[in-house]
């Protein structure tokens, strides 16, 4: 594998929706560096493109035209299992309403991306527990989405996304399910991630959420403006 | 994700929906149920019959009434005792001939008075043609016996026990009907054939019965050549000496085998046609597991959705689905086998029914093969959901 700072490099990214209403330009020559470590956070209001930045990011989309380089790797223009492959390796997906499966215990949901990623049972178990015990749910681990509250489930989807030890954490709107208590302890958590080493990616609208990142992008129009 | 995660997976989402579960096993189970059973019966009639047939030898050819297949013998019956003397003549150096004349009547020994057995009215030969008959006790009439009109009888098993029970039915006196017959032998079990109890029956000469019924018309000439090689020879003398009197519309001749191949073909047809009827069902049964598989993929597209983005390829989603549509099918497909071969074996008791190794298999087979049918179109339509369009799904 190729060894590089940047874990994301885009350059020129854009995307065109061509759909019922004909090209809709969602992204425009985006060129984003994100170095290891950082803990950035891409603001806007809603329609600017956010969503489909964090799809791209995410591997969930892929780029009309452009490049992309998700740890070194070009990513540009991988096949649906391909993609599938990378975001399993690179990324920890953090949602903004948990999606966690709700006929699943919490260790469950943990190690299913492990699951994917071909770790033995007994390996990934331990694992999932130790990540539901280091994020203090140890009382949680046999508990459905359910019983537990969105504070307690965001930190569930937390463990999850780093099950596979992902360098890239993306978390889209991850507070904006929870109260202001939840929400903080959400963010302190990815605060301490970041410190720890992890590069994690903000998607939100909420100024007070964002300025607590170490970096922040604007996106407006599907284009990235400085502020 | 290997098997064994695709198995507890699907088996957990199956638990999951329990009544749903059952009520779309229950389609599969019923239509290999109904494989299983019909088939079982196809076959053990088919088994039975042929048993019957080989038991006879493969030098005996059966004089039927009627033109071969048509129903001549239902409407007029023209072979007569007569035919059946005529042909002993005939056959003299090279078969054995017996006629067999069918009577329904009523018994009564002292006071024990039972009805509706059969007296069958036969020559003295009839063991030697019918060699499936074996004495247990005393004799068969003899060919004296026979020509004086003898009131003798043979009895089977069945009518001993309800008679004599414990005691020596030999030289004792019956009635049958109105008319008394001296007892001078009992045959050995035959057993039952499609439910009639054939030990239920009693062996009078031709001669007995034509003075007793009246009966000038035979249900059936029994033949047996002396040879196998002597067959085509028996044939030809059966038909120079029945066509004196009578015209080819009048009776047909039927060997072991012509009668086997046609019998053969008959509960082939009735198999195939059963087998038919259950398969449709069983089709049935695999469109509700389709339509099942449907509504369970468009209730968790979120789900779907979540594992992609997770790393599910587009095979995993696949197998997923696909095996959860397998094993909903091949549960209920365990279950018809089940109650499928319990049912035959309680038939086989009472009428006759084999379940055959092919029709399991079959069945087998076919709910696996249903499974993978009809789940394959809802499970490629999962694992083509976008994640995007999957996790915004509500």
């Amino acid at each position: 594998m190729k060894t590089t700072d940047d874990i994301i490099k885009m350059v020129d990214i854009t995307k065109i929706y061509t759909g019922a209403d004909v090209g809709t330009t969602a992204l425009k020559d985006i060129d984003l560096v994100v170095k290891k470590g950082e803990f950035l956070a891409i603001t806007g209001r809603s329609g600017s493109g956010k969503s489909t930045l964090m799809h791209v990011i995410g591997l969930l989309d892929t780029p009309t035209s452009g490049t992309y380089f998700l740890n070194g790797t070009d990513v540009s223009k991988l096949g649906e299992d391909e993609q599938a492959f990378q975001r399993n390796k690179e990324i920890g997906f953090v949602f903004q309403s948990f999606n966690l499966l709700p006929k699943s215990t919490a260790v469950e949901n943990v190690i299913l991306p492990a699951i994917y990623a071909g770790m033995g049972t007994k390996e990934r178990t331990e694992k999932a527990v130790e990540l539901l015990n280091e994020l203090g749910l140890e009382d949680h681990l046999n508990k459905r989405p359910n019983q537990m509250s969105g504070g307690q489930q965001q930190r569930v989807a937390i463990a999850r996304a780093l099950m596979n030890n992902p360098e890239l954490i993306l978390a889209d709107e991850p507070t904006g399910n929870l109260d202001t208590k939840s929400g903080e302890d959400v963010m302190n958590t990815l605060k301490q991630l970041n410190k720890e080493g992890k590069t994690v990616v903000l998607i939100t609208h909420e100024h007070d959420i964002a300025m607590q990142a170490k970096k922040i992008l604007h996106l407006e129009d599907g284009m990235l403006v400085s502020k | 994700m290997n098997i064994q995660e695709l198995l507890t997976l699907s088996l957990k989402a199956i638990w999951a929906n329990k009544l749903r579960s059952f009520l779309t096993t229950l389609g599969i189970t019923i239509g290999v149920f109904a494989i299983i059973v019909l088939v079982s019966i196809g076959s053990g009639l088919q088994t039975y019959i042929t048993n019957e047939i080989s038991s006879l030898g493969s030098n005996v050819i059966f004089v039927m009434p009627g033109a071969a297949g048509g129903l001549g013998s239902v409407l007029s019956n023209k072979l007569t005792l007569q035919d059946s003397k005529n042909l002993e003549r005939a056959l003299i150096s090279t078969g054995k001939v017996t006629p067999e004349i069918r009577e329904l009547e009523t018994f009564k020994y002292k006071n024990i008075k039972d009805k509706a057995a059969f007296v069958l009215g036969v020559s003295s030969h009839y063991p030697e043609v019918v060699q499936v008959l074996k004495m247990d006790q005393g004799i068969f009439f003899t060919a004296g016996q026979e020509s004086s009109g003898a009131n003798v009888v043979v009895i089977g098993q069945t009518v001993k026990n309800k008679f004599f029970n414990n005691v020596n039915p030999l030289e004792k006196r019956i009635f049958l009907g109105t008319k008394l017959y001296t007892i001078i032998g009992v045959y050995k079990k035959l057993g039952s054939v499609a439910g009639i109890d054939e030990d239920n029956a009693v062996f009078i000469s031709a001669e007995a019965a034509k003075a007793q019924y009246g009966a000038i018309s035979v249900g059936r000439i029994d033949i047996s050549a002396n040879s196998p090689e002597l067959l085509p020879l028996v044939i030809r003398q059966i038909n120079e000496t029945l066509l004196k009197r009578l015209t080819t519309d009048d009776f047909s001749i039927e060997t072991a085998d012509s009668l086997l191949t046609t019998i053969s073909s008959i509960t082939n047809a009735l198999s195939l046609a059963l087998g038919g009827i259950a398969g449709i069902s069983l089709l049935v049964g695999g469109i509700g597991v389709a339509n099942i598989m449907l509504v369970s993929v468009t209730e968790r597209t979120r789900e779907i959705g979540l594992r992609k983005a997770l790393g599910a390829k587009r095979n995993d989603i696949l197998k997923q689905f696909l095996i959860e549509a397998v094993m909903l099918s091949v549960t209920g497909g365990i279950v018809g086998i089940t109650l499928g071969m319990l049912v035959s074996v309680v038939i086989a008791i009472l009428l006759v029914s084999t379940v055959t190794l092919w029709s399991v298999v079959l069945a087998f087979g076919f709910s696996v093969a249903i499974g993978i049918i009809f789940g394959m179109a809802p499970a490629i339509r999962a694992s083509k959901l976008s994640p995007i369009d999957a996790l915004r799904y509500e």
